[in-house]
């Protein structure tokens, strides 16, 4: 097991505030009356006037600030090449998710696998989006995706972590593409649960992992994929049953 | 590997400190809004169709971002405190809540914090208790206060190194239990450990049972590997019938000995469940759907929903149906007789079952587990929210619920928390699209996706009435989803307050089922302008005159309502008689009123709104009650009763008569 301590961290907000304490005090002073838009008073200096029991307060909630970001920073510490690879592994996974998904508007998929490839893709491209943060605080490399037709690409990832568990093959990718209409649906509806199948393995493996999932954000990501899938999973089957019969391969 | 590295900061501030600023911030007016109260208690509307309607632009839009410093906006409520976490907490996920006497217990990812909210304007802690696990989900019952956990760096030595080995026997997944006599001093006394940890609980106090209570587990994460907690098996129940997964875990707590709390039963009430009915098509699939319908296109029945065949799919199978009639090309007889045959053609081909002969064909993948669970004993029942679907439960024999209804929808994606009306007639759902960690209120996310779903249960079963999302757009900054709320108790209505994360909070109606209208909102701009950062409202409650939410990031807030036009001062005077000894939403209590002179005049001021009853007798009653409440002994006991039967016999022709004879019983019981 090893801890990857964060390199080259990112510039953002949260940075300035913990390397920059004065600037940020200015930036509270400016800001301190909350709701008070029309009433708020011109940002001025920390050493503008006399310390008086406003501004005792208002550099309470600065040091209140600081410390929140600031553990917000060494909570980023928290995490193994476990949870690394998880990340890097599960963008490339979802990155698949919208390949197949975006095919429906095209493939006359029915109303029901429409409804579902279209939560499919804003829920898993808000999620690679929340890995790729959650890689780029960590200074990891972050696999950014690229998605034409039947075509992915990816970059910033190594050839094996193109080949996830539950992941399509590029027959099954193309037969997918081949199919229209009910066809399609049931294709879809068979290969998407291979696909969450292989997610739900992911997240398995991660958890009999040492040291993983200790990260409160990678643990919440993990799970939800968990639990979000499994119960995609379970509809998908319903709705295959229905199509598919007793002919269903299982 | 070493867990909580802290950054230490000096630090010189003090609690009154943050209070001053705290009052800072809840004393200036945020931006625009609302009526005032007297023009709200001459002419209260009817609430299904309000003359002064919600502020426009919605103030909520545009919102600065900041953590203690973003910019807010309220309407119909009034903010009374926000109280950053303690040093120890900060930085740290707060969670649920729950309230004994006139405390708030709050949950955090790191312990839990106990809130004396004697003066609600500023919330003095009176304890800070470090035990790290996530959910920390909290309850109470008397003496006794129960924390989740789930999250695989809990530890049972309430440690905060985290537990890193996969396998290990310090790590603590399910129920912490506290003996809280001195709340101020939480004495740790037991532990029951959960094959799955605990991500919610619910402790059920059966009205029939004094000795014990009982928590029902759920746990979402993985199954513990056998090596860590014996007994446990992630095997599906078909291999192995004691699997932890389909099942649900109730602990028994003898009151007398809660150290011996111990799983009693694991109830599978996901046996046997099939497929609800779906309820029904999105208003743009059925405009295509019509569309298509007009044009001639061939629709037919797959799987309960009428779809529109593509062109492409229908033209080699009617060519095919034309050659077996022997036409080269259809005719428009081959083309209306194809039209008829479409339906059993398209079942053939495709193998569909009839829905009757699909329940005979074993066992479905059902879901593995709840989310949540509310149990209101008083009326028996419980809502659970399990993954793809919302069960109705019979808890009526604790240790062995049964499952008495189910529906699933195909606009909910994880089924998370259940909240009944305050006669059990309603339940509301709600969906936690996205596990709260993602912004799904943008313009761009659908109205019923991540949204709570409504139902009337009617002989034991669930109707769909309709669904109630937070109207005002957020942020993609901005994590929001349906997430958890509490019942007002507003008499004679169904008003609720839920908890969006960073969409806010938002105070609803929801007595006319088919119709949820928002009433009252508070909500912050993000957290960050430039990344999402995890917070906003986890839970919002109403306990006895306050609404408490716990802000993810930012700590307690404390809010009361204020009159406007959809609610009256008399309305909230009569919800703020409803006192509460403790509260676990969880465990759903029954309000009742006792009988008031505010109760009487809420009654009055509804009536008025709905025109139940004329103008002159409403004001005849005011006056009525007015003078008997300035009289006493006998001349007051007379005016009452009086009055209560002039209302009664009203109440014949009032187009509301049974809420005229509640409001007479009221007024007699005040005799």
């Amino acid at each position: 097991m090893c801890i990857l301590s964060p390199v080259n961290m990112e510039h953002e907000r949260t940075m300035n505030i913990r390397h920059a304490g004065w600037m940020a005090v200015a930036i509270l002073l400016g800001s301190m009356v909350g709701g008070c838009r029309s009433t708020r008073p011109p940002a001025t200096g920390p050493a503008a006037s006399p310390p008086s029991e406003a501004d005792a307060a208002t550099g309470a909630t600065a040091e209140l600030e600081s410390l929140y970001w600031a553990r917000r920073d060494s909570a980023r510490t928290r995490f193994t090449s476990a949870d690394v690879r998880f990340m890097t592994g599960m963008i490339v996974h979802h990155a698949q998710a919208l390949v197949m998904s975006a095919l429906a508007p095209t493939h006359d998929a029915g109303p029901a696998v429409r409804r579902l490839t279209a939560r499919i893709l804003n829920a898993q491209r808000d999620e690679i989006a929340t890995m790729q943060h959650w890689l780029r605080a960590r200074g990891q490399v972050v696999p950014e995706i690229e998605i034409d037709g039947l075509t992915l690409k990816v970059t910033g990832v190594d050839e094996r972590m193109m080949h996830m568990p539950g992941m399509l093959t590029d027959e099954q990718l193309r037969e997918l593409d081949a199919a229209r209409g009910p066809d399609f649906d049931r294709l879809f509806l068979k290969y998407m649960i291979q696909h969450h199948r292989g997610a739900v393995t992911m997240v398995d493996e991660l958890f009999r992992t040492d040291g993983a999932g200790q990260d409160e954000l990678a643990f919440k990501l993990a799970s939800d994929i968990n639990v979000d899938q499994r119960t995609e999973i379970a509809r998908m089957e319903r709705m295959l049953d229905r199509l598919s019969g007793a002919s269903r391969d299982r | 590997m070493k867990g909580h590295v802290f950054l230490r900061r000096p630090i010189f501030r003090t609690l009154s400190l943050l209070a001053a600023a705290l009052l800072g911030l809840s004393a200036c007016a945020p931006r625009p809004v609302a009526q005032t109260a007297s023009a709200a208690m001459t002419a209260p509307p009817a609430v299904t169709a309000p003359p002064a309607a919600a502020p426009d632009p919605d103030p909520r839009v545009g919102l600065r971002a900041g953590l203690f410093d973003a910019e807010e906006a309220v309407w119909n409520l009034r903010k009374l405190s926000s109280t950053p976490p303690p040093e120890a907490f900060l930085g740290v996920t707060n969670s649920d809540l729950a309230f004994k006497d006139h405390y708030a217990i709050q949950g955090n990812y790191n312990g839990i914090q106990v809130w004396d909210l004697t003066n609600p304007a500023s919330p003095s802690l009176v304890t800070e208790y470090v035990c790290p696990a996530s959910q920390s989900d909290v309850s109470v019952y008397k003496n006794l206060l129960f924390v989740s956990g789930e999250g695989l760096g809990g530890r049972l030595d309430c440690g905060a190194e985290g537990v890193p080995e996969a396998v290990s026997k310090d790590r603590l997944r399910g129920i912490r239990i506290f003996d809280i006599t001195d709340i101020r001093n939480p004495q740790y006394i037991a532990n029951v450990q959960t094959c799955r940890g605990s991500h919610t609980h619910s402790v059920l106090k059966d009205p029939n049972d004094d000795e014990n209570v009982y928590v029902y587990v759920s746990g979402s994460a993985p199954v513990r590997p056998e090596e860590e907690l014996p007994g446990c098996s992630a095997a599906p129940p078909d291999e192995d019938p004691n699997s932890a997964l389909f099942r649900i875990e109730i602990i028994k707590v003898p009151l007398a000995h809660p150290e011996q709390a111990a799983v009693v039963s694991s109830p599978r009430i996901f046996e046997g469940l099939v497929a609800p009915p779906r309820h029904g098509m999105a208003p743009d699939d059925l405009a295509e759907l019509e569309a298509a319908r007009a044009r001639g296109a061939f629709i037919v029945e797959i799987f309960g929903q009428e779809r529109v065949l593509p062109d492409g799919f229908v033209a080699p199978m009617l060519a095919a149906f034309a050659r077996e009639r022997g036409n080269d090309a259809p005719t428009a007889a081959d083309s209306a007789a194809f039209r008829e045959a479409l339906p059993g053609i398209i079942k053939k081909r495709f193998g569909i079952k009839d829905d009757d002969a699909g329940e005979d064909a074993g066992p479905k993948p059902g879901p593995t587990q709840c989310h949540d669970i509310t149990l209101y004993p008083e009326i028996g029942r419980a809502g659970g929210a399990c993954e793809g679907y919302g069960l109705l439960l019979d808890i009526t024999d604790p240790i062995h619920p049964k499952r008495m209804d189910a529906v699933a929808d195909s606009n909910f994606s994880y089924w998370h928390s259940a909240t009944f009306n305050n006669d059990g007639t309603k339940v509301l759902f709600s969906d936690e699209w996205g596990g709260g960690g993602q912004p799904k209120c943008r313009a761009s996310d659908p109205k019923e996706w991540g949204a709570d779903a409504i139902f009337t249960i009617e002989n034991g079963k669930m109707r769909f009435q309709n669904y109630y999302k937070l109207p005002a757009p957020q942020t993609p900054q901005e994590n929001c989803v349906a997430h958890n709320g509490s019942l007002i108790p507003i008499p004679g209505r169904d008003v609720m307050v839920q908890a969006w994360y960073q969409g806010g909070i938002s105070v609803f109606d929801w007595t006319d089922p088919a119709h949820p209208v928002e009433i009252a909102f508070h909500d912050r701009g993000p957290i960050s302008a430039d990344h999402m950062e995890m917070g906003g409202s986890w839970s919002v409650y109403w306990y006895n005159g306050l609404i408490v939410s716990s802000e993810i990031a930012r700590g307690l807030d404390v809010f009361e309502l204020v009159p406007s036009a959809y609610l009256t001062e008399n309305e909230i005077a009569a919800a703020r008689t409803v006192r509460l000894d403790y509260l676990n939403t969880q465990g759903q209590p029954k309000y009742v009123w006792p009988a008031t002179f505010a109760l009487a005049r809420a009654y009055l001021d509804q009536l008025e709104r709905s025109k139940g009853l004329a103008a002159d007798r409403i004001a005849a009653a005011r006056q009525a009650l007015s003078a008997a409440e300035g009289a006493s002994g006998e001349a007051r006991r007379e005016a009452l009763t009086k009055l209560a039967d002039t209302l009664e016999a009203q109440a014949r022709a009032s187009g509301d008569a049974a809420k005229v004879r509640k409001l007479a019983s009221v007024v007699r019981d005040l005799g």
